[in-house]
C-alpha cells in the first residue's frame, strides 16, 4: 500500500502554509500528524498532488494560559496533552479523552489540531471541545477569525473551514473550579473508534446539579451538544427517573450509522448509557 | 516526481538517500538501509509491527514519510542491543521468559517497549498492557510479553524479578 505521488511542502510559518494551500487550491491538503490522512493515502482514498507538512512550524505548538483560557496550538500531539500538568489540574476530561485515543504510538503524532479539523465523527476530540464551549483560531488569506466549536461542524468530514484557511490553535475555557466531569466511551478494542460515547462537565450545589453540560460522539454525522438532556438534569440530584429522562433525551437527538459497531438502535441504547454514566460519575467527582 | 534528498541519524550513525515523496519511512529503513529487522504486518496503522524509535517516541513508520524523517534520530531493533554487543535487558527478557513465538511481532514490541522503560522504568502490570496497546501479537496472548518486560523492569532497576503468581 504505496499513496500515490505527490509534492512535498514544509513551511516554516502559518503565513506560508496558508499561501501554499491558497496558491495550489484543492489540489493541497495540510498535513499534521497524518494518522488519519496518511492511511488515507495509502487506500488512495485520498490522493492530494500536494502536501503541505506543518510539522516545521514551531508557534503551532504548545499550551499557554490566557486568561480563563488554555489555548492550545494546533500541532500539540496527544502525547504532549498527556504529559501537561496544567491540562490534568485544570481540565482532568481532556486528559482522560486523550488517554482513549488510539493507541501509545498514534498518541505520539497525532495532534488536537488534526482531531478537531478533520472532521471525522468518529474523533473524540471534537465532542469534548463543544462540551467546554472551546472557540478554534481559523487563519487564512483573508487574515484568521474565532469560531466556536459548536458552529464549526456541519457534516461528516465537512466543516466551516474555507479553502485557503488552518485551524491554528484551540482556546478553552477553564471549567469553574470543583466541577465534575467524565468521558465514558464505549468501543470494541483498544484504539477502535466509538460505537458511542458520552463527555460531562457538571457543577453541583447542596447535593443538587447547578449547571451542566453533555457531548456526544460518533452518534450522528457531527458531533452533538445534547442540550435538552443537560437541561433535564440541572436543580436535581440525579436520581433514576432523571437519569432515565436525560439519557431519553439525548437518545433523542441521536442518528447513528448502522456499521460493523453495530445497529442504529444498539448504538442509540449505548449511547444513552454512556450519558447515564458519565452523568453519574462527573456528580461523583465534583466537590 | 522528484527524489529528495534525506539525511537522519539511524542506530547511531549518518544515513542518507534519495527518497519520492510518498516512500513510507518503513520503506526507506528496510530497503533503502536494508534493515529488515523493522517489519511491515498491517499497513494500515494498526499492528505496530513497524514501531521505530524516533526522537524519543514510539512511531509506526508506515505511517510517516521518509522526507518527515529529514534530521532525526532514530533506533530500530537493530540499534536495541548494549553498546558491547550483549542482549540489553529487554531482549534478555524476551529471551528467558520466552516473549515470543513467531517472533513477526518482536521488534515492534521491543522498540515500544524500550521507550515505555525509559519513560516508565517501573510500570505496573496494567501500564504494560495498555503501553503496548498499539502492538499486535497474534500468537502469545500477551502473558509472556508482559513477563519479558517485566523481567526487563526488574534487571533495569537492579531487583530480582519474580514471576507473579498465576
Amino acid at each position: 500500500m504505496i499513496p500515490g505521488s505527490f509534492s512535498y511542502h514544509r513551511p516554516a510559518s502559518v503565513a506560508d502554509a496558508v499561501k501554499l494551500l491558497s496558491d495550489l487550491g484543492e489540489d493541497a491538503r495540510p498535513l499534521a500528524g497524518g494518522h488519519s490522512l496518511v492511511p488515507m493515502m495509502k487506500l488512495r482514498l485520498a490522493t492530494p498532488a500536494h502536501l503541505i507538512d506543518l510539522h516545521g512550524i514551531a508557534t503551532l505548538k504548545g499550551i499557554r494560559r490566557d486568561g480563563n483560557n488554555l489555548v492550545i496550538g494546533a500541532m500539540t500531539t496527544q502525547h504532549e496533552l498527556l504529559a501537561s500538568e496544567e491540562i490534568s489540574q485544570a481540565m482532568p476530561i481532556l486528559h482522560e479523552a486523550a488517554l482513549l485515543i488510539a493507541d501509545p504510538q498514534v498518541r505520539y503524532r497525532g495532534t488536537i489540531g488534526g482531531n478537531v479539523a478533520n472532521g471525522d465523527p468518529g474523533n473524540d476530540m471534537p465532542a469534548l471541545m463543544l462540551t467546554l464551549g472551546a472557540t478554534y483560531r481559523l487563519e487564512g488569506p483573508g487574515g484568521s477569525r474565532e469560531v466556536a466549536a459548536s458552529d464549526f461542524y456541519q457534516g461528516a468530514y465537512f466543516t466551516t473551514l474555507e479553502p485557503g484557511e488552518i485551524l491554528t490553535s484551540v482556546s478553552i475555557p477553564v471549567p469553574a473550579a470543583g466541577h465534575g466531569s467524565a468521558y465514558e466511551k464505549l468501543k470494541r478494542k483498544v484504539g477502535d473508534y466509538a460505537t458511542a460515547a458520552a463527555a460531562v462537565i457538571l457543577t453541583m450545589a447542596s447535593g443538587k446539579v447547578a449547571t451542566c453540560s453533555i457531548g456526544l460522539t460518533n452518534v450522528h454525522e457531527t458531533p452533538l451538544l445534547a442540550a435538552d438532556a443537560a437541561k433535564a438534569v440541572i436543580g436535581t440530584s440525579l436520581d433514576a427517573a432523571t437519569l432515565k429522562k436525560a439519557a431519553a433525551a439525548a437518545e433523542a437527538i441521536m442518528a447513528p450509522a448502522a456499521d460493523a459497531r453495530g445497529p442504529v438502535e444498539y448504538r442509540k441504547h449505548v449511547g444513552g448509557i454512556m450519558v447515564t454514566r458519565a452523568l453519574q460519575r462527573a456528580a461523583a467527582n465534583a466537590k | 516526481m522528484a527524489k529528495t534528498h534525506v539525511t537522519m541519524k539511524v542506530n547511531g550513525a549518518e544515513v542518507e538517500g534519495l527518497v519520492e515523496p510518498r516512500t513510507l519511512l518503513v520503506h526507506f529503513i528496510r530497503e533503502n538501509l536494508q534493515l529488515t529487522g523493522t517489519h511491515i504486518g498491517c499497513e494500515t496503522t494498526h499492528c505496530g509491527a513497524c514501531t521505530v524509535d524516533i526522537d524519543g517516541m514510539s512511531v509506526k513508520s508506515c505511517t510517516m514519510f521518509a522526507v518527515q524523517a529529514q534530521g532525526s534520530d532514530i533506533t530500530t531493533v537493530e540499534g536495541m542491543a548494549n553498546a558491547d554487543g550483549t542482549l540489553s535487558a529487554l531482549q534478555e527478557g524476551f529471551r528467558m521468559m520466552h516473549g515470543l513465538q513467531c517472533g513477526f511481532c518482536t521488534p515492534g514490541m521491543i522498540v515500544r517497549a524500550h521507550r515505555l522503560l525509559k519513560e516508565n522504568p517501573s510500570p505496573s502490570e496494567q501500564e504494560i498492557r495498555m503501553g503496548i496497546s498499539g502492538n499486535i501479537c497474534r500468537c502469545t496472548g500477551y502473558q509472556n510479553i508482559v513477563k519479558a518486560i517485566q523481567y526487563a523492569s526488574a534487571k533495569i532497576n537492579g531487583v530480582e524479578f519474580r514471576e507473579a503468581a498465576e
